[in-house]
């Protein structure tokens, strides 16, 4: 269990107010233009040495992609924020730009600083408006104490920081999909290569990061890479924000380190599963586009990136669906599939007509109006959609589809059988 | 989209300056990328939906074609081609909420307003929508009216606030049970 001293969003629930003088009380914007006068390359050796991977989903190490900015010349930069928050189960985001947004403004500072980046903007989901609306206010406070714009917190850095609200599209939550809407487009993911840190937002070099990624790195620079690496797991370290949603007694945002027990952290931050820890059926332990769990591997996965990973599943955003004995679980998953048949940007065939026949499909499985031999097709279609796509929303959508029939087809069959039957004796 | 001619669009004197800090924010240029928040800022002002004039002048502002505007618009969920009813009733029913009762609240609807989804009620109050996920799962189950979130809901709670919407008062926003994404209810 986390140490109450190694956290690192104090005011995760609101507890204090959100404004820049409390916020300054617990820590932020402290001696920032210090950090900053160490450099760039000190900046990303730590993030590095921090071994922070990014919170979107992905996971992939931060200062690794930082490093792939090519060298500085007289071109812009950009440090874009991906605040579109929208992976079915996740909310943790909007915590931090409704309650710390002084740490994600320090951090705008500091990662753009390390990037070379005078300009950032944070592309906030439409439907946060009254998030998106807080953030302003804080940004507003932070360049009137002289934290933004010119000689930024005294740093000899200029940056310049925007909100841009989405409009709804889940997919703008892909960074190149996120580029486009800023530029002024429908939200259609980019063919990479070239990544967007060598092309970018107007074609320029861009880092596009989660808010919590990019929240974190003031606190990793005030008490160092090193001690972010000791919380966790190798390879898997640090805190994280778990988000615990479904069938549990206490739904709830909590920061916890990393590779925590997945039992463990229900049972002690969310009240426990309904009905007691053996009333559970099924968890999806990283938000909708990770393969479901079933209850004996919930007992003893941890919740870190490589240990979701070997039981063919993942932390993604760290967003938590339990399900108890109660749930109707092809359903739960055919209006995971609706979702993503909804928010198909429509660009790739396997994924704007695949995600739509899964849904069609699922929905009468869930009453078992199907044959046995379209369980082997659906699986199939899955396969046929996933890694065939532009971006990853094929495979997102995919992944549940596979993970309830790799644990769930005796019910499937179950179901098929009955309502098989059933239809014989009428 | 609705194709009727309807009165020229012109934004306000407010919403004038307004646009012009948006566009402020992106280099000379790239003044497209206002346009999500002009189309927001139209939407507004013409009460809460876009009709085809206001999508020309967004366009005419930003010097753009008009049918790189109305892509747009037609691709993001946020905008409404149609007129809405006062209050826009989102009610999400994405998995984590629908877990948690969100179909009972999309019945409360059915039956206390007598709409399905995506129609108006008669007098213009309300229109009902289903939505994909909001970002508030931890406070499932959730429902969206016009900018705000009201979270935590039970049948009962939902049914007063459409109560009091319905005789025109204040709304408390947020969590029905005084909680925020934390375990613990306020005073605990």
């Amino acid at each position: 269990m986390l140490d109450p001293k190694d956290r690192i969003f104090s005011n995760l629930h609101g507890q204090e107010s959100w404004n820049l003088s409390q916020a300054q009380k617990r820590g932020d914007w402290d001696k920032t233009a210090q950090l900053i006068k160490k450099g760039h390359a000190w900046i990303i050796q730590e993030v590095k040495d921090s071994g922070l991977r990014g919170r979107g989903g992905a996971g992939f190490p931060t200062g690794l992609k930082w490093s792939f900015m090519p060298p500085v010349d007289d071109r812009p930069r950009y440090l874009v924020v991906n605040a579109d928050e929208s992976e079915p189960g996740t909310c943790k985001d909007r915590d931090i730009l409704r309650h710390e947004p002084q740490k994600l403004i320090e951090g705008c500072l500091l990662s753009a600083f390390a990037i070379s980046a005078h300009v950032g903007y944070i592309y906030v989901r439409g439907e946060f408006y009254r998030e998106a609306e807080r953030l302003q206010q804080a940004i507003d406070e932070a360049y009137a104490a002289g934290l933004l714009g010119k000689n930024a917190a005294g740093s000899g850095w200029d940056f310049d920081l925007y909100v841009h609200r989405g409009a709804g599209a889940y997919i703008c939550g892909e960074e190149t999909a996120l580029l486009e809407s800023l530029e002024g487009r429908k939200g259609q993911p980019r063919l990479k290569p070239p990544f967007p840190a060598v092309m970018g937002l107007w074609g320029y070099p861009t880092i596009i990061n989660n808010v919590e990624t990019i929240a974190v790195v003031p606190t990793i620079l005030r008490r160092s890479g090193a001690w972010f690496a000791g919380i966790g797991k190798a390879n898997n370290t640090g805190t994280k924000i778990f988000c615990i949603s479904g069938h549990v007694n206490t739904p709830c945002n909590v920061e916890e380190a990393m590779g925590i027990p997945l039992k463990e952290l229900i049972e002690k931050h969310a009240g426990g599963v309904r009905g007691g820890w053996d009333n559970l059926l099924a968890i999806i332990p990283g938000g909708s586009s990770v393969p479901l769990l079933p209850k004996e591997i919930c007992e003893t996965v941890t919740m870190d990136f490589d240990s979701l990973r070997s039981v063919q599943s993942g932390l993604g955003t760290a967003a938590v669906i339990v399900m108890d004995r109660s749930t109707d679980i092809v359903k739960a998953i055919a209006r995971l599939s609706k979702f993503y048949m909804h928010e198909s940007c429509g660009q790739c065939t396997p994924c704007r007509e695949g995600t739509g026949w899964m849904w069609r499909v699922l929905e009468r499985m869930a009453i078992g109006n199907a044959k046995i031999s379209d369980i082997d097709d659906l699986l199939d279609v899955s396969r046929q959609i996933e890694g065939h796509t532009i971006c990853a929303l094929g495979d997102a959508a995919a992944w549940p589809v596979q993970g309830l029939i790799r644990h769930f087809r005796p019910e499937i069959e179950r179901r098929i059988t009955a309502y098989t039957q059933g239809n014989a004796h009428a | 989209m609705v194709e009727q001619e309807t009165e020229p669009f012109l934004f306000s004197k407010a919403n004038s300056t307004l646009a012009k800090q948006i566009v402020a924010r992106y280099p000379k240029g790239r003044q497209a990328s206002a346009v999500l928040p002009l189309l927001d800022l139209a939407q507004r002002q013409s009460g809460g939906w876009l009709p085809q004039s206001a999508m020309r002048y967004v366009a005419e502002y930003l010097e753009m074609p008009e049918i790189r505007v109305y892509e747009v618009a037609t691709f993001y969920t946020m905008f409404n081609l149609k007129p809405v009813g006062k209050h826009l009733v989102q009610v999400c029913t994405t998995t984590p909420c629908w877990l948690r009762g969100s179909g009972d609240l999309m019945d409360l609807c059915r039956r206390k307003l007598g709409v399905e989804k995506g129609q108006t009620t008669p007098d213009g109050v309300f229109t009902v929508v289903e939505v994909e996920c909001l970002g508030a799962c931890v406070n499932a189950p959730m429902v969206q009216i016009n900018d705000d979130f009201y979270e935590d809901l039970s049948v009962e709670a939902f049914d007063g606030i459409l109560e009091n919407l319905t005789a025109g008062k204040t709304v408390k926003t947020g969590s029905a049970l005084g909680r925020m994404s934390n375990p613990y209810r306020k005073g605990e």
